[in-house]
């Protein structure tokens, strides 16, 4: 049997399995937006805080996939659970590095014109600050995505959902005939998505970032 | 202008605190009132500003200069509280406002900076309504006000309003922030070396502009530079600022230029003082000294006894007017009268050369000097046409007088010893 005769027995499994994969990386990505920003927002100006927050981002990424996933059972479980979690946790540096960077760039002659016109903390910071810091941050989301997408696959060892599962079946079958196709299957289903979410973020890009920003 | 008790009584206090007073009388038409405004920075030994009080009038220039590290931006960001001082108060057309919140504070203020500080993802018209938006006007009249701005300030609406900053010269920006400072229509403004980044031709352009926008709206501005020369030009009043946010000297151009307070004034203004005050020294007031003249239409015998008197005057030429008494041309009075003939310089009557014209040959006149133009203007022209002399003309182009060297360095001193009795409002020293 071929390949393509292979794919055509299980498309089905392989669709549910890669907008399960996505909708996964969507999850954490977005709980990583959530906690990342407004602790970037708060961490930004300052220098200690700021620094230990991005540390400790920076090592939460150093921590082995596989162990990571294992290390997440003990509290949460198997499943979705430890799955979303760990992938939080990864896309937190990109996130919060690209949000804090962005902030910073903004150019200190503008927020002091802002500050100066008579516009509060906040206000500077939803009209004037987040504006000039987007393209950026959403730079970071963008490589958080791509992360997200690969080490999601380790997701099926803690029985959690996506392409992963069908990289570890064919990993369980090795040997069998079509343990290749399996693990093709779920390869090509994460370079696929990769190639889709780029798309969409140079879309969101182009369609988002001021017009006054763009080179 | 309604002063609440609170500046009465801290009007009296410093007063009473005053000894040396040199700080002026109670002027009810300053517009600002520094306090004994005191910055200091936890940890650093000495104040970045010590015990500044200072009257800045309303509708006028007045120029913070000094080197940098002075403290003259320190002080000006301590009027709109950008920086909070540690003591002392701010008072705001008669009201204190040391207290108050500092953003309302600052929407009545006007603030540009040198990078300008344009908003770079908003269009030039989003910009310059900024303000006016937070200060709730309604859309029409936003959009109103930002067309009338960006008009003032010299650029088209309709091509400029909906331009984004990047795509402008670094002047145009500087032109928008400007009227992106003027939004809110404040009495106010704060100006931190606002044409600083500019090339010098430019600069000067903005310059000239802004007086003219200045005549016009007679803000009270606080505009800061290190440049020498661009206070004397921009300020009605400068304050010189020494180390440790202390004013040296506060005073007209005018008068720092003609009697600096001490050496370190001296030193910053530096040399040519003499020079920049010709340029400071309008001929509208001055008394311009009276001339030989003769009316274009008189007959040759009126010319000749005019060519006479002149000669006994000690005058080298006769200056021709028309029938509404404007100087058309220069007679010469040549070899018949004096010693010394003339030459042929178009543009005014010139020093002895060998060859000059015969007696009694008219030499056109191009340009005679009316109430706007400075001895600085004077002088210029003389040097470079080679006059030894220049027409004074009066608003309407009719004969005032004739200046020439002797009487241009006369009027330097006598100027010189009006400014140097006027002197009395040293502050600071």
């Amino acid at each position: 049997m071929t390949f393509l005769e292979f794919l055509a027995r299980n498309w089905t499994d392989v669709l549910d399995a890669t907008v399960a994969h996505a909708v996964l990386v969507l999850q954490g990505l977005g709980l990583a937006v959530l906690i990342g920003v407004p602790v970037s927002v708060l961490t930004y100006r300052t220098g200690a805080p700021r620094a230990a927050v991005l540390g400790a981002a920076g090592l939460l990424l150093t921590i082995p996939s596989y162990a990571l996933f294992g290390l997440l059972i003990t509290p949460l479980g198997l499943g979705n659970g430890p799955s979303i979690v760990a992938l939080t946790l990864y896309a937190l540096l990109p996130v919060m590095r690209n949000a804090v960077v962005g902030l910073r760039e903004v150019d200190p002659a503008v927020t002091e014109s802002a500050r100066a016109m008579g516009m509060g903390r906040l206000q500077m910071l939803a009209t004037i600050e987040l504006p000039l810091a987007w393209p950026v941050l959403l730079t970071g989301l963008r490589v958080a995505t791509q992360l997200l997408l690969s080490i999601g696959a380790i997701a099926a060892a803690v029985n959690g959902p996506g392409l992963g599962n069908l990289i570890l079946d064919g990993l369980a079958t090795a040997g069998t005939p079509f343990a290749v196709y399996l693990t093709i299957e779920g390869a090509a289903g994460i370079v696929l998505l990769a190639v889709l979410f780029d798309l969409l973020f140079a879309a969101v890009n182009r369609l988002t970032t001021p017009r006054g920003l763009g080179t | 202008m309604t002063q609440p008790d609170t500046t009465h009584r801290t009007t009296d206090v410093t007063h009473t605190t005053d000894t040396t007073g040199t700080t002026g009388t109670v002027d009810d038409s300053a517009m600002i009132r520094l306090e004994k405004l005191c910055k200091r920075y936890p940890g650093q030994a000495g104040a970045a500003v010590e015990e500044l009080t200072l009257d800045i009038p309303a509708g006028q220039i007045v120029v913070f200069v000094g080197p940098s590290g002075c403290g003259k931006t320190t002080t000006m960001k301590l009027i709109n509280r950008l920086i909070e001082p540690t003591s002392g108060r701010i008072h705001l057309g008669g009201q204190d406002v040391t207290e108050m919140p500092a953003h309302q504070l600052r929407r009545r203020i006007g603030y540009t900076i040198q990078q300008g500080g344009l908003f770079p993802h908003r269009t030039v018209a989003d910009n310059i309504a900024t303000v006016p938006r937070m200060l709730g006007w309604d859309k029409a009249r936003v959009t109103r006000r930002a067309d009338e701005l960006l008009e003032l300030v010299g650029l088209d609406p309709d091509i400029y309003g909906r331009r984004y900053p990047k795509q402008l010269s670094g002047g145009q920006q500087q032109r928008v922030g400007v009227a992106r400072a003027l939004g809110g229509d404040p009495q106010v403004m704060l100006m931190d070396e606002p044409f600083g980044a500019i090339d010098p031709l430019n600069r000067e352009a903005l310059q000239n502009e802004f007086l003219r926008i200045q005549a016009e709206l007679r803000k009270t501005i606080v505009f800061v530079t290190h440049d020498i020369d661009e206070a004397v030009k921009m300020g009605d009043k400068i304050a010189i600022f020494g180390d440790g946010g202390k004013v040296l000297q506060y005073d007209t151009p005018e008068r720092l230029l003609a009697d600096p307070a001490d050496s370190h004034v001296a030193d910053f203004i530096g040399s040519g003082a003499a020079v920049r005050r010709l340029s400071l020294t309008r001929l509208e007031g001055l008394p311009v000294p009276d001339w030989s003249v003769v009316e274009q239409r008189a007959d040759a015998q009126t010319r000749e006894s005019a060519l006479a008197r002149a000669a006994r005057a000690g005058h080298d030429y006769v200056l021709v007017l028309d029938g509404e008494r404007r100087p058309t041309a220069w007679l010469t009075v040549g070899a018949a009268g004096r010693q010394d003939g003339a030459d042929g310089a178009a543009d005014g009557p010139s020093d002895a050369r060998t060859q000059g014209p015969a007696p009694g040959e008219e030499l056109p006149l191009i340009t005679p000097m009316g109430p706007r133009h400075s001895l600085f203007d004077a002088l210029d022209h003389m040097l470079s046409a080679n006059a030894s002399a220049v027409a004074v003309v009066d608003g309407d182009g009719r004969f005032r007088g004739v200046l020439d060297m002797d009487a241009v360095r006369s009027l330097m001193n006598t100027e010189a010893r009006h400014s140097r009795d006027g002197s009395d409002a040293l502050q600071e020293v």
